[in-house]
């Protein structure tokens, strides 16, 4: 299998800070790549340049082995791309939209209409075919947006964020998809903020900060690096959050995290949990839940960062 | 032909938006009637002495200014498309670049060519009688597509360089009512100070209402007409080049 995407030192700043900081990436034909970072560790900027929209300050970027610059238009024959905002007509239905991509894209009036029922049909959104966009859901936005990015079938899908606004049932429906497409043979790269979602779906993730690469690598072999497991402990008074993380920091030799009420930190052997249950008895700290999991890829990006993905809860609409 | 199919497509598609914009919609219907209708029964009688006289003066100075106030949407859809990433969506698929703004333009014309179809017949139910041929008419009717051929482009800039769709509509609009009173649109040249007077008679508005005006009831056509063709090509040479470099730049930005 060749590569379906190539960077190299990509570097693409805006007025003159850096956005992506010399990134160095491969896709392999007909995998699925997670970008996984925080809001603006330059995840759309890679997108971007990827799929012709911005032109890179300096290294090089290959599309199904043409140049994104030199070769912008044989990019643009074997790509899709759904941007982080629906970029819909609003002003047009739902048909109307894939129509005209239908027709851009060169199909003749009889196949454009086939193309398109066959997509809404797949998208559910059939019933809503006739009517203008401006009335759709975030949701039903986002799906015909998606829906109109594989009107022309492309062997290389860009999807910046596919699932950000969306509520929980259209995220798994845009999970199954990306699965439907994964049998089909096509080339993924997939930007998110969810560590979920990179866990869920990518073969191979990885992990952007400020522009650059901090990790890569299956989403076992990131959990590898920290230590695999992590021990979570979940008290019943908050209030004594911070003694607990203060009798657990010296068994296993790091502090722990604290989100709520539950602590959580990575362990190298699951020989501490029986230490870690008699320190904070004899502290007095009642334990509603503690034991071992495998470690998320929060763990991995704190461990990573020093600071933890800030997940914001931007809609899709916003863009707007 | 596959590009030409791509800017029929395009063209299509901002005809078909139209619909579900009643504000625009308005603006090719029942905007320009309304203006005909009240400068005609409200000035007619001050201007030329009675509204049948003042009916061929008026109309061809509404066909000018509708025209003018279409070409807004160029800009005004250009910019939506633009902040709204549907020009993105364009800019990743396989057809020319310039293709959008041609599409937008091609629809400009069709919905311009209907304006001005409209115009005439409710003119000739109020009473308008074309003085002159069919060719006359048809190169009347030429004549004000290749200035609102020419003055899109300015709109393209305004559309490109705007923040939001609301800018655009804003600045449109007030840069062309002055344009458009500023001239013999809806009262002759005598009736206005003299120092207005340089300003009315270079004012291409003027100049494309005179020219209308002589191609649709007589007289002399040719000077007017002229002179609006030199206007429109300048108004092309300057703002095309101007706006597409802006366009790019826009888009190179990010
Ligand atoms: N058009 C733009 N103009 C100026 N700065 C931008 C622009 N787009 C992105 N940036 C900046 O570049 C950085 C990376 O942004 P982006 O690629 O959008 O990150 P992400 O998609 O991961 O949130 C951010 O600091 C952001 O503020
Ligand atoms: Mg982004």
């Amino acid at each position: 299998m060749g590569s379906a995407i190539r960077l190299q030192g990509l570097v693409r700043s805006y007025n003159g800070t850096r956005a992506v900081d010399g990134v160095d990436l491969e896709v392999l034909s007909g995998s699925i790549l997670g970008l996984l970072g925080p809001n603006g560790a330059g995840k759309t900027t890679i997108v971007r340049v990827l799929s012709t929209l911005i032109t890179p300050d300096a290294g090089t970027a290959e599309v199904g082995g043409f140049d994104v610059v030199r070769d912008a238009a044989r990019v643009r024959e074997i790509i899709g791309l759904t941007g982080q905002y629906a970029s819909v007509d609003e002003k047009l239905t739902g048909r109307e939209n894939l129509l005209l991509i239908a027709r851009l894209l060169g199909l003749g009036r009889g196949g454009a209409r086939r193309r398109a029922d066959e997509l809404l049909g797949q998208f559910h959104l059939l019933d809503a075919a006739n009517r203008p966009v401006q009335t759709y859901s975030g949701g039903m936005r986002r799906r015909l947006d998606l829906a109109a990015s594989l009107v022309g079938n492309p062997a290389i899908l860009f999807l910046d964020e596919p699932t950000t606004g969306l509520d929980p049932r259209a995220r798994r429906d845009l999970w199954s998809l990306v699965g439907e497409l994964r049998e089909q043979g096509t080339t993924v790269l997939l930007t998110t903020q969810y560590l979920d979602e990179a866990d869920a779906l990518a073969d191979r993730i990885v992990v952007l900060d400020r522009g650059r690469i901090i990790a890569e690598g299956t989403s076992a072999e990131l959990k590898e690096r920290v230590g695999g497991r992590s021990l979570f402990v979940v008290v019943a008074d908050t209030a004594r959050l911070d003694d607990a993380a203060g009798a657990i920091a010296p068994i296993v030799g790091e502090h722990p995290q604290a989100r709520d009420n539950t602590l959580s930190v990575a362990v190298t052997s699951s020989a501490v949990v029986p230490t870690v249950l008699r320190a904070l008895d004899q502290a007095g700290i009642e334990v509603v839940e503690l034991g071992l999991r495998t470690a998320s890829l929060d763990d991995v990006f704190l461990a990573l960062t020093g600071h933890a993905a800030e997940v914001t809860s931007e809609t899709a609409e916003e863009g707007a | 032909m596959k590009s030409l199919d791509q800017t029929l497509a395009l063209a299509w598609r901002s005809l078909v938006q139209v619909r579900r914009n009643p504000w625009e919609l308005g603006d090719y219907s029942i905007q320009p009637i309304l203006f005909l209708v009240l400068f005609l029964y409200v000035f007619g009688g001050a201007v030329a002495g009675s509204t049948e006289a003042y009916l061929p003066f008026v109309l061809p100075g509404v066909i000018a200014m509708n025209m003018l106030f279409v070409t807004v949407y160029v800009g005004h859809g250009l910019n939506t498309d633009l902040t709204r990433g549907v020009f993105d969506r364009f800019r990743a698929l396989p057809i020319p670049r310039w293709a959008p703004l041609a599409g937008r333009i091609l629809a400009d014309l069709l919905k311009q060519a209907l304006c001005i179809a409209l115009l005439l017949i409710v003119g000739v139910l109020l009473g308008f009688r074309i003085e002159t041929s069919v060719w006359e008419v048809l190169a009347m009717v030429a004549l004000v597509l290749i200035f609102a051929s020419a003055a899109s482009w300015i709109m393209v800039l305004v559309g490109v360089l705007s923040r939001d769709p609301e800018h655009v509509q804003l600045f449109g609009f007030t840069a062309l009512f002055p344009v458009t009173f500023v001239s013999t649109a809806f009262v002759p040249l005598e009736t206005m100070p003299a120092v207005l007077q340089p300003f009315v008679q270079a004012n291409p508005v003027s100049l494309l209402a005179d020219a209308s005006r002589a191609l649709l009831s007589g007289g002399d056509a040719l000077e007017p007409a002229l002179w609006t063709l030199v206007w429109a090509a300048a108004i092309a040479v300057l703002f095309a080049p101007l706006s597409v470099w802006a366009l790019n730049r826009r888009l190179a930005r990010g």
